[in-house]
Formats: structure tokens, sequence, C-alpha cells
């Protein structure tokens, strides 16, 4: 696999702030990658570095196999840049943002309209940028950063400030652009976004990549335990405690931690299967979960905190 | 080319459906241009009023024909209430008030409040008087008088208003337009999209420009077709089309100091207020709404220095004093130095984004 982007080291300091502190990553071409973190983690200044909008104080990127800095002419046409804010024009129609944005890189204005459908904005053509809906303001930025068919396609938090329904609208629509063979890097401050979309993921905090992989490996070699939910009420703690310490009619599960909190029961064990079978057979199975690790349990044991968006 | 078109194109468009914009650029100074064109209009020698007190025989005994000679100069009123007719004079109402004691002794009692009408009325009814002297005489007169007025368009107040609100509409567009779309474009991160395209900088520059300058010429076209009607009288004189060199020159000028203004300034808000600070008082010194000519000493000294007074000058000497290249050159010449300046200054403080 050929690498679509390849930063090794890089960083860079805003006065005291050491916004990025060493950030090397590797994205393969066609890979949808996501760099997670709180806000201040220094994703969108990562970002802005691999784009060629800022230079690093220190450390080398390649971006499809050439320097994004200075600004280089040749490797512009072939990524497309969705911003963090929405940059239109004043006053112009969603079409009239795409054909504008496309002569910039030489397209004819005859595609707006297939791009409009593409991102779902169709009846919207003759609606200027402002009065858009936060979700369709993001499709039709979208749009534009798409107009010119890029290979590589950056975008900054799409989703932050859109209610959920337009969130999974614009996830398929990210998936879409991914499935037809563009690399994507995604930052989000979303884990369930991450999770969901990216075929790997980096964890950032404080300018530094923690761990990068994919979700689930991420999630798996937590080794974090499995959480079962029953209703409070069909089997107490005191008795539960009990049976899982192997008394009575019971099975010993060493490592499980019983709590009740008036609502639900919750069992947390590596070893979720004879704590199962034993609920099943104190027939207290009403309202069962049963909850893996997410990626919020990744970012507690990287960072030792909890996770704040 | 197609990077500047299309940018072109998009501010236009954006520009055309900002209706405050367009008022503000095109309508207000054209308003401006009405207002003052009517008010100042008849300027010239004062039209008198004179109150008629009691009988007269001057005027009682005139003709028809005479009557309406004398209106041109003056409106003869009667009001025989004598202290009723001297508190209108004191009140500024009207000029004066003639009254006669005894056969040939005519009283003409006036408010020196306007000397200027102080002066019509007296030398309006002395004319009278000596006329009729020599009229009862009965000898043809030994020396006549014949006035002609020399004909200085100076003196006609749409000579210098066209020119004087034409200058200051085209200082408040250039001004404005360069910093405000320099201030959102950042604010916006339309100047961050843009980096990240593949177009040349000059292009992003080059763009709001040319609407500008177009929007000037637009400007120019509408005020002297408004000024040369019938009604407002502006004769244009021979070589009046240098009057567009100067004012391309001119926009350029002032599109410079918008820049300098949109370079430092970080809010819309800011560079608005910033932009009015200099481009209004740099009118007044100026002279686009008044001439200089009776001010005091150090206020034409300042305006020697202010650009908006030469492009307004300038243009006063090619519209409506038959004057040419020779009195154009130097200024657009001067404007073009000044641009360029401050265009220099600006890129040394010109940011992409706010840090």
């Amino acid at each position: 696999m050929t690498a679509a982007i390849a930063a090794d080291g890089l960083r860079k300091r805003y006065g005291e702030i050491r916004a990025v502190d060493g950030v090397s990553l590797e994205v393969h071409s066609g890979e949808f990658f996501g760099v997670l973190g709180p806000n201040g983690a220094g994703k969108t200044t990562t970002l802005e570095i691999l784009e060629g909008l800022r230079q690093p104080d220190e450390g080398t990127v390649e971006v499809l196999g050439q320097r994004p800095w200075p600004r280089n002419a040749a490797l512009l046409p072939r990524i497309g840049v969705q911003l963090q804010a929405s940059a239109f024009f004043e006053r112009l129609t969603a079409r009239e943002q795409i054909v504008t944005f496309g002569s910039l890189y030489g397209v004819s204005g005859s595609r707006a309209a297939q791009m409009l459908e593409r991102v779902g904005l169709t009846e919207f053509a003759e609606t200027r940028a402002e009065k858009l809906s936060g979700g369709q303001a993001q499709r039709l930025s979208i749009a534009c950063a798409l107009a010119h068919d890029p290979e590589l396609v950056f975008l900054d938090e799409p989703t932050t400030g859109l209610d959920p329904q337009a969130r999974r609208n614009l996830w398929d629509l990210l998936r879409e652009i991914n499935a037809e063979g563009r690399t994507v890097v995604l930052t989000t401050h979303y884990l369930d976004e991450a999770e969901i979309l990216c075929d790997r993921v980096a964890v950032m905090d404080h300018g530094r990549i923690l761990k990068t992989d994919p979700p689930a490996t991420l999630v798996r070699e937590l080794d974090a335990p499995t959480r079962l939910t029953v209703e409070s009420g069909l089997l107490g703690a005191e008795r539960a405690r009990e049976l899982l310490a192997g008394g009575e009619g019971g099975t010993a599960v060493p490592d499980a931690e019983v709590r009740d909190d008036g609502i639900s029961l919750t069992i947390a064990t590596r070893t979720p299967a004879p704590v199962l079978a034993l609920l099943a057979e104190q027939d207290a199975l009403r309202g069962l979960e049963v909850r893996g690790a997410t990626l919020e349990d990744v970012f507690l044991q990287l960072t030792g905190r909890e996770y704040r968006a | 080319m197609s990077a500047f078109r299309a940018l072109a194109r998009a501010q236009l468009m954006g520009w055309t459906r900002d209706r405050a914009a367009v008022f503000f650029t095109l309508l207000f100074p054209l308003l401006f241009l009405l207002l003052f064109g009517s008010l100042f209009k008849g300027a010239g020698a004062p039209h008198i009023t004179l109150v008629q007190s009691g009988p007269v025989v001057l005027f009682d005994s005139m003709t028809a024909q005479q009557r309406s000679d004398l209106s041109q100069e003056l409106t003869l009123v009667r009001d025989d209430n004598q202290a009723d007719a001297l508190t209108k004079v004191k009140n500024g109402d009207d000029d004066g008030v003639i009254s006669q004691s005894g056969t040939g002794q005519l009283v003409l009692r006036f408010s020196v409040a306007d000397p200027t009408r102080a002066a019509t009325v007296q030398g309006v009814v002395n004319g009278i008087v000596q006329q009729a002297n020599q009229a009862a005489s009965g000898r043809p007169p030994t020396f006549t008088l014949t006035t002609a007025q020399v004909e200085d368009l100076s003196t006609k107040p749409i000579q210098y208003l066209t020119p004087g609100l034409l200058g200051w509409a085209i200082a408040t567009s250039g001004t404005f337009t360069a910093a405000l779309t320099l201030v959102v474009w950042r604010r916006k991160f339309i100047l961050r999209r843009l980096r990240l395209a593949p177009v040349s900088l000059s292009a992003v520059i080059c763009a709001p420009v040319a609407v500008t300058l177009l929007v000037a010429l637009v400007q120019t076209a509408i005020f002297l077709a408004v000024a040369t009607l019938p009604y407002y009288g502006l004769r244009l004189s021979g070589q009046w089309w240098i009057a567009i060199p100067l004012v391309l020159a001119g926009s350029l000028a002032f599109m410079s100091v918008g820049l300098l203004v949109g370079s430092w300034a970080k809010t819309e808000q800011a560079a608005t207020g910033v932009a009015q600070l200099i481009v209004l008082p740099m009118a007044f010194l100026s002279g686009s709404f008044f001439p200089l000519d009776n001010t005091p000493g150090w206020l034409k000294g300042i305006s020697t220095v202010l650009p908006l007074h030469h492009l307004t000058t300038a243009m006063e000497d090619v519209l409506t004093r038959d004057r040419g290249w020779g009195a154009a050159l130097p200024t657009l010449g001067g404007l073009l130095l000044f641009a360029a300046v401050l265009t220099a200054i600006s890129v040394r403080l010109f940011r992409w984004e706010d840090a």
C-alpha cells in the first residue's frame, strides 16, 4: 500500500503553547483515517500542517508524494479541504458557491448540479448559503471541497454542532466519499463518530498522538471489562455477590464487580459467559444490556482522565 | 484567468445583492448631489423682498412693464402698517421697508444682519432713484453703463458640487470596499480557502479591485448624467473624459487606504469605524461639500496634503474649467504613487488570518 500522507516528527509552537508536539503518522491510500481528541488537542493545527497552511517548526511532511509547504500549486488540485468554519462567499446561492469554487480549479459550472444532488441539496440550489441550516451548510461545504474531484479529502470536525439526524446523514455521505476510492482524513472530538467511520484512529491529546490503530483493535487491546446490566430488583446485589463468589448454586467469577444504583444492577467482568448463564438461571435477564469497552475507555486509559469533548 | 473571472463575478453578485452597500455607494452620494444641487441652484445675487409702507410715488407711478422688469430683482409688497413691516425686516423675513416722507424724500430702512442682502437692497433702490431722477431731468444720460456678467463657471454650485461629491463617493466606496472585503474574507476564512486552491495571489487581489473600479465608473456615469440634466445645468468642458483616468486612479488610491485599514482591523465594525473616521473629515477638509475659497489659510494648507482635494480639484479642472492633461497629469501621477506606497505598507501588514 502506498502512503497518501507521511508525516514525521511534526512540531508547532505558539509562544509557550506546544500545539503539536512530535506528531508522526502515516495515512494509507484509500484509507478513512481519523484524528480523535478533545478540543485543543492539536488536531486542527496538525491538519493545517498536512494541508500546507502552516509551516511546522520541525519535522517533515509528504502528501501524495509531495511537500505541501511552501504553497505547492501542483499538489493543491489533488486535495480537497472542508474547513472547520464554513467559508462561503457572501450572498451567493448554494449553486453559485460550488460554481465559484469549482472555477478556481478550472471545473466547468455544469458539475454544480451533480454535486448538489450528490450531497442532497438539489432543492436548495437557489438558496443563499447564509440561509442554510447547520447540516446543509456542512454538506455544501463538502460539495465545494469535492467539486474538483480530489484524491485526498480533509474534513475538520464536519459534524460539530449538528443534530443527531443530520450527523447520521452526513456519516452516510462521508462513507460514500471514501467508498469511491478517496483517502479521507477526518478530525473529530466524537468517539462514536471515529468508531463508526474510521479504518484507523489516531488518539491525540496535548499535541501528541498517543496511539494509532483500528478502533476495534484499540478497544480490544484495552482488555476492559464487559458490563452486564439488568433491571434492579430482580436479583439483590448481596445475593449476586454471594453467587459470583461461588456460593450455593453459583459460579465463581473472581473479577466480577457488582453495583446496584436502584435502577439497574451492573456486573463488570472480563469473562461474561458464566455471568450471563448465572443471570439466566436466576431468571434475572429483564432489561439485559451487554456493553463492551468503547473508545471512551480507551481514552481514559491512555490519558488517565475522563474524556472531555 | 478563469479564477479571476469567477472571483470577480462572485464579488460583483455579492455586492449587487447587498442593498445597503448599493445604497451607500451609489445612491447616497447621488442624493447629496440632487439635494445640494437643488438647494444651491439659485445661489448668486439674492432676490430681495422690499415692503412699501404707505404711498410711494416712485413705485405707484410705474407702468406694468416697469413693474415686470423690477420683479426680476425684487419683489415689492405693500404693507401700510409700518411697525409691522419693520418687525418683519428685523426678523429677516423681508429685506427692507421703503416709505415716502414729503414730496421727494424716500426713506429706506434695512437690516445689516445679512450684508449681501443689505448691500443689494440699497443698490437696487438707489439705482431706481437715480433712474427716476435722470428721467425727470428730461435729458439723455451723459454716461450709461452696460453690465455683462463674466462667464465665471466656478461660481455655479453644480460646477464644484459634481466633482466634489463624486470625489467623496469614490473615496467612500474605494476605502470601504477594500477594507471590508479584506476583513470579511479573512474572518470568514475565504482567504484561507483561496490559499488552498491553485489560484494566484494576483487573481485574489485583482478581482475585488476590478469590481470596485467598475463601480466607480458606473458612479461617475450616473453623476455626470444627472448633473448635466437641464435642471442642474452642468456644462462639461471639451476634455471632460480625462476625468475617467482620474476616477480610476483615485479609486485605486482610496482602495489602498482601505487595504491599509483592512490589514490592521480585526472586525468589520473596526474597519467601518476607522474608514469613516478617515473619509468623512477628509471630504470636509478637501472641499468636497463646499468650496474652500473663503476658508482660513490653515485649512487650505491641510487640504493640499489630502489626496481627495487633489482629485476633486483636477476633476473640476477637466470637467468644467476647460483644462486638459496638463491639469490632470500631476494629480494622476500623485494618486498612483500614493496608492503604490500605501499598498506596499499594507503588504507588510497583511495577514492571511488572525493569529
